[in-house]
């Protein structure tokens, strides 16, 4: 995939499919460490015993519309690539967490790339489903919880064309300013998507 | 911590509160957007966003969109499926932006099939 946010898509979605209701998104840039974590928890069904001997087998999946499922094999590859590597716990009931980390300043890893889009993608499409998205950039970080903007698990208001687009907006700002708050003008800066007039 | 964002959004959030309990009603159409892996692999994200532009600018309270799972076409992702009212399934294949932008003001407004970009009838 081109983008990391992509991969944080796809796995979340993954939960959703699990049955969960609520999916945990960190992304920590720790630019200082040349590190860069990715983790996406969910309270789903949890992973059967025989994925997780190895989880980024392809031809193992708990999918029924074809044989292979590629999504942890893909991110799992774009891990392992940048001197990263993928880990997952998982418990029957409990959920899933998967933890993906890169080398930040790996000349293979791909940009983190329009994480906005992403977060409000799975909010728009899972409206029953609640989110908590947190983005660290070195030493400032910002948090979304969805659970704090909705009046309760029936309201759907969230998924309004309107506010969606103001929601990616306000997330694309907020990273920007995560951006330029940590006065280290020498170390790559991400590209989080354009920010729109 | 960052929390910014919060108090706007329920400031937008209570401007479009008034838009929002009409949408509440029965919906007439439904758009599906097919996000599995090898849906976002091929670009269901831009179809997605391209869909919500052209939603918001709609104006139309009985449109329902839902992002779901692959459905075993992957070859022919991104794939978007359109249910309208007492009129049969409507799947089209390898979308993209603008492709979405037809479908939506072609097909879901007015009613014409765009059949160049049809996959199938279910």
């Amino acid at each position: 995939m081109r983008e990391l946010s992509l991969h944080i898509l796809d796995i979340a979605e993954n939960g959703i499919t699990a049955g969960a209701d609520c999916v945990q998104i960190l992304v920590n840039e720790a630019r200082d460490d040349d590190l860069l974590t990715i983790v996406i928890e969910d309270n789903g069904r949890g992973m059967p015993a025989a994925k997780l001997e190895n989880p980024a087998d392809p031809f193992i999946t708990t999918r029924t519309t074809r044989r292979v499922g590629l999504g942890l094999s893909l991110l799992d590859a774009a891990a392992r690539r940048c001197d990263g590597k993928l880990e997952i716990e998982t418990e029957a009931g409990r959920g899933t967490r998967v933890v993906a980390t890169f080398g930040y300043n790996h000349i293979d890893r791909a940009p983190v790339g329009d994480i906005a889009s992403t977060i409000t993608t799975l909010i728009m499409g899972n409206p029953q489903i609640d989110f908590v998205y947190t983005h660290i950039i070195d030493t400032k970080d910002f948090v979304l919880d969805t659970r704090e903007l909705k009046a309760g698990p029936e309201d759907h208001s969230l998924t309004d064309p309107v506010l969606i687009h103001h929601l990616t907006q306000s997330i694309r700002q907020a990273l920007h300013r995560l951006v330029s708050g940590n006065s280290k003008s020498e170390v790559t800066e991400e590209n989080h998507g354009k920010i729109d007039d | 911590m960052a929390k910014l964002t919060i108090d706007d959004l329920k400031k937008i959030k209570e401007e479009t509160a008034k838009s929002t309990s009409l949408r509440d009603g029965e919906a007439n159409v439904k758009i599906t957007v097919h996000m599995g892996t090898c849906g976002i692999a091929a670009g269901a994200r831009e179809v997605m966003n391209a869909l919500m532009e052209e939603l918001a600018q709609a104006d139309r309270q009985d449109i329902r969109v839902v992002a779901s799972g692959c459905m075993g076409m992957c070859s022919s992702e991104p794939n978007v499926t359109v249910e309208m009212q007492d009129a049969e399934p409507i799947v089209y294949q390898k979308m993209e932006a603008n492709r979405m932008r037809q479908v939506f003001k072609r097909h879901v407004l007015l009613g014409e099939v765009q059949s160049d970009f049809a996959l199938a009838k279910m």
